[in-house]
Formats: C-alpha cells, sequence, structure tokens
C-alpha cells in the first residue's frame, strides 16, 4: 500500500520527476557559471566572462519553466502533503538558483574590468572562498538529488565558514586601500565579487533549508538564529 | 495490523472541549467487523471531516453518532459514544430526541413530496417545537435563511420542493436538518450529487452553519475535506488511522498510509 510509492496516475509521478530535473539542470548551470566566473578572474580569461554572461539567460529561461511547470501542476493535480510541498520548494529553489546565476554573471561583468587593470595580490583569496561556495552548492543539490535532510543540515551549518572567509578579506582589501589608493579600484570590484560570493553562500543556505522543510515538513532546526556577519561592522561598532 | 489503539494512533484524538466522543468503538454487521476500536472526538462548532477509501468505515462511523445503525439487521456495537458526556446506546436515551439533537443531510437531497415550506416544518410540527402558526413561520424563514436559500424561494414556498434544483434541494435538506435546532449536523457526501456551483454554495453554508452547530462531514473528495473542515480523521479498512488539524493532515500527514492516500499513492 504505502510501500509502493508510485501515483495510480503515472503521468503527474513523470511530471514531478520532470520538475526536479529541471530543478538539477539549473543547479548544475548555476555551479559551473560560479566556476567559470571565478576562473575568468584567476586566467584573466575576459572571453569566458563573456560566455558567462550570455549564459546566464539559460538559467533565466529554466526558471520560467519551472513557474509555468508548477503553475500547472497546482491547478491541474491540486498535489496533496509531500507532492505539494515538492512542488512549492521547486518555485523557491529555482528562485534561489536563479539569482545564484545572476551573482556569478555580475562576477563575470566585474573580470572584464579587472582584466583590463593591473592584479593586486588579495585575488588570490578569492578563488579559495569561490571554492568552498562551490562545494556547498554540490553538497546542497546532491542533498536535493537524494532527498537527505541531514546533508541539507550539514551544509546549511557550513554557510559560516563561507561569512568568515568574506570577513577577513574584506578587511585586508581595506587595509590595500589604505594603503595606496591606486589599489581601490581593483580592490572595490573584488570587495563586489566577494559579497556576491557570501550572497551565493545565503541562497545556498535558503537551499539547504528549503529542502529540510520539503523532506521534513518543519523548519530546519535553529533556523531563526542570528548570523554572523562581522564585515557590516569592521569599521564602525553597532551602537547598543 | 494491531488494532490501532489510542496510544499507536498518529497525532492527537482528542480534543479540548468535544461535543461528542466515540472510545474503542467495534462494530459489526453479523459476522463481519467494519470498524475497530475507533477512538475520536468531535469538537463542538468546527467542522470534521471523515476522509478514507470506499468501505473504510467512514459512513458507518458517521452513522453510528445518532444511532441509524439501530434500523439495521445483524448490526452490533461494542464501545461507547457520548454526546455531552451522555452514553447515547444508554438505554434510557429516546433515539427520536436524539435524533432532533444531531441531524443528518445525506448524499442525495431527499426532499419530501410536499411544498417548500411543509418540508421545512415537518421536524417542528412532529418534534411539537411550535404553539402557532406564526411560531412555524419564523422558524421554516429562518431555517431558510441559514441554509442560504430563503431569497431563492421566498416567492413559492408553496410550490413542492421537488421542482427546485439539485442544490437548491439540497440546500433545502439542510433547511429542515437545522429546523428543529439540531446541536450536531451529520452530513454524508452532501455534494456528491452536486455540480460545482452547488457544491461551492454549500460548502460555504457549511462555513456558516459551524458558528452554531457541530458538523461531522464524510466526504470523498480530498479538496472538500481540507476546503470545509477544521480537523480531519482518515480512516482506512475499519480502523481511525490519523486525525489531526485539517492544514497539517493535508500538507504533513504522519502515517505513512494517510500520505499514500492523500498523495494518491495508494495501491
Amino acid at each position: 500500500m504505502a510501500e509502493d510509492h508510485t501515483h495510480i496516475v503515472s503521468s503527474f509521478d513523470e511530471e514531478l520527476t520532470r520538475l526536479n530535473n529541471i530543478i538539477s539542470q539549473m543547479g548544475g548551470l548555476a555551479e559551473s557559471q560560479l566556476i567559470s566566473s571565478i576562473r575568468s578572474i584567476v586566467k584573466r580569461d575576459s572571453e569566458l566572462a563573456e560566455k558567462v554572461i550570455l549564459s546566464d539567460q539559460r538559467i533565466d529561461v529554466l526558471e520560467q519553466e519551472v513557474q509555468d511547470f508548477a503553475v500547472r501542476l497546482l491547478a491541474l493535480r491540486q498535489p496533496m502533503a509531500d507532492d505539494l510541498r515538492q512542488v512549492v520548494t521547486a518555485l523557491k529553489l529555482s528562485n534561489d538558483l536563479e539569482r545564484i546565476g545572476d551573482l556569478a554573471k555580475n562576477i563575470a561583468k566585474r573580470a572584464q574590468v579587472l582584466n583590463q587593470i593591473p592584479p593586486i595580490r588579495p585575488v588570490q583569496a578569492i578563488p579559495n572562498m569561490a571554492k568552498l561556495a562551490q562545494e556547498i552548492i554540490k553538497d546542497v543539490l546532491d542533498a536535493y538529488i537524494e532527498s537527505d535532510a541531514e546533508k541539507a543540515h550539514r551544509v546549511w551549518e557550513r554557510d559560516q565558514e563561507v561569512d568568515d572567509m568574506y570577513n577577513s578579506l574584506f578587511r585586508e582589501l581595506l587595509t590595500y586601500m589604505m594603503e595606496d589608493p591606486r589599489n581601490i579600484t581593483a580592490s572595490t570590484h573584488l570587495l563586489f565579487i566577494a559579497k556576491n560570493i557570501e550572497r551565493i553562500g545565503d541562497h545556498a543556505t535558503n537551499i539547504a533549508e528549503t529542502i529540510y522543510y520539503r523532506i521534513k515538513g518543519e523548519d530546519l532546526p535553529g533556523i531563526d538564529r542570528p548570523k554572523n556577519d562581522a564585515a557590516n561592522f569592521a569599521v564602525v561598532e553597532p551602537n547598543e | 495490523m494491531a488494532a490501532v489503539s489510542q496510544s499507536a494512533m498518529t497525532a492527537e484524538p482528542s480534543v479540548e472541549k468535544p461535543k461528542m466522543t466515540a472510545r474503542n468503538l467495534d462494530l459489526f454487521y453479523s459476522d463481519n467487523q467494519a470498524l475497530y476500536e475507533v477512538n475520536l472526538d468531535i469538537a463542538e462548532q468546527q467542522v470534521t471531516a471523515l476522509i478514507g477509501p470506499s468501505g473504510c468505515g467512514k459512513s458507518t462511523f458517521l452513522r453510528c453518532l445518532n444511532r441509524m445503525n439501530d434500523t439495521i439487521d445483524g448490526v452490533t456495537l461494542k464501545g461507547e459514544v457520548t454526546l455531552d458526556g451522555r452514553d447515547i446506546y444508554d438505554k434510557r436515551i429516546d433515539v427520536v430526541q436524539l435524533r432532533a439533537r444531531i441531524g443528518m443531510v445525506f448524499q442525495k437531497p431527499n426532499p419530501f413530496p410536499k411544498t417548500i415550506y411543509d418540508n421545512v416544518a415537518y421536524g417542528p410540527r412532529i418534534h411539537g417545537l411550535v404553539n402557532s402558526r406564526d411560531e412555524l413561520d419564523e422558524i421554516v424563514m429562518t431555517s431558510l435563511e441559514r441554509a442560504g436559500l430563503l431569497k431563492e424561494v421566498k416567492d413559492r414556498l408553496q410550490s413542492p420542493a421537488t421542482g427546485l434544483s439539485g442544490g437548491q434541494q439540497q440546500r433545502l435538506c439542510i433547511a429542515r436538518a437545522v429546523a428543529v435546532s439540531p446541536e450536531v449536523i451529520l452530513m454524508d457526501e452532501p455534494c456528491s450529487a452536486l455540480d460545482p456551483i452547488a457544491t461551492a454554495k454549500v460548502e460555504e453554508l457549511i462555513d456558516e452553519l459551524r458558528s452554531n452547530y457541530t458538523i461531522v462531514i464524510v466526504t470523498h473528495s480530498m479538496q472538500q475535506a481540507a476546503r470545509v473542515s477544521q480537523r480531519t480523521a482518515f480512516f482506512h479498512l475499519g480502523k481511525l488511522v490519523e486525525v489531526g488539524e485539517t492544514d497539517q493532515i493535508f500538507t504533513n500527514p504522519k502515517d505513512e498510509r494517510t500520505k499514500g492516500y492523500i498523495t494518491g499513492r495508494f495501491g
């Protein structure tokens, strides 16, 4: 009875699978866009950056597809319980993945500017931070495909590492700009790039929360715990 | 599978202010057991929906609540059903009085072959609830109003009820049930013979009636259960599998069988 998890209407199962596949595809694209955008900085490859900028549209198209498809499923199948959560979370995930794509595109745009000015040393910290973000995206997509709530939870915990890296990079870039005003252009772009990666980590965290909810039907424990982003206060301490 | 006892069942069967309760209810049709140790509270002034596949015992359970099974040969019942804390199967209970307190609306609209007015006036007349024609008029009008039918029929109260549309007939049956001022209204698939617009009107009505009555509804439409009820109970093979807040049952059911049924993965 309930051990048999196939739907009586098999086309409904096929549609849910298709929805899953689009999300996985979006996730794969978002991940590779991030990798390419970082490579375009490291290799000073503006052509690659241009490719990243143009490819972002593919993710946007998929997001639209998820939206249309999910709305159709809701209207025609009226899914319940797990199925309902699956459709609703697909909508949320597509939104986060599309934003990750946008941020990667923005990194690529800044790469094109950076590639026209001499490199500065803190550039080296960017790939490490991006690698961490990329691992998180990969793990969270695995958690999605495997429906593994515990894995989603572990990924969620790791976002703090990205935040910590961002905070230390922020301080380093600040020092650079103070040392020599000619560093300001490159440093500012790097700062935005680092912030983009940090935001990507946040979206991956959202995805982890959404996946956890999809599987368990309840919020991830500790979801309302405040995150520590010390860079906000790096220059001026907040008033108590 | 062991009988589902109160402790083994998922979610809470009891509510704070139950209007009716069923405790360890077993029911047999001759040798066939149709209900197994059902424990369920019916919350006051709420709509409780009973869902489950055909033959799961939900209608049988509903009929236990106003002793409609008494009339069926070979039915034996164990356990207890209470209304306001009193056992309704107590020998001292007058069944006619009981059914005035617990009204029922059936799957197919079944108006009497009488005028619209007489259909609604029937109950108050036989139960001797009125002393004058004015009082009766008052009850008929209020009941039709409560059933959301007054506007449509006020100019033809003396026409035959059988001339009304299916949806109007069903609302007339609800008016007839309401006319004797019941405390609980049982509904056995009240919309299954109605089109979507008539269904929507009855559902709207059920929601309004909730402020004055306790309602128990059996429905095959899970969407309907989701729309009209505050609590939902899922029956399977004569057992109460899961009961809980309707939004919890439909977004995050705890029992695999409930999940299988409401998502359509029930082989």
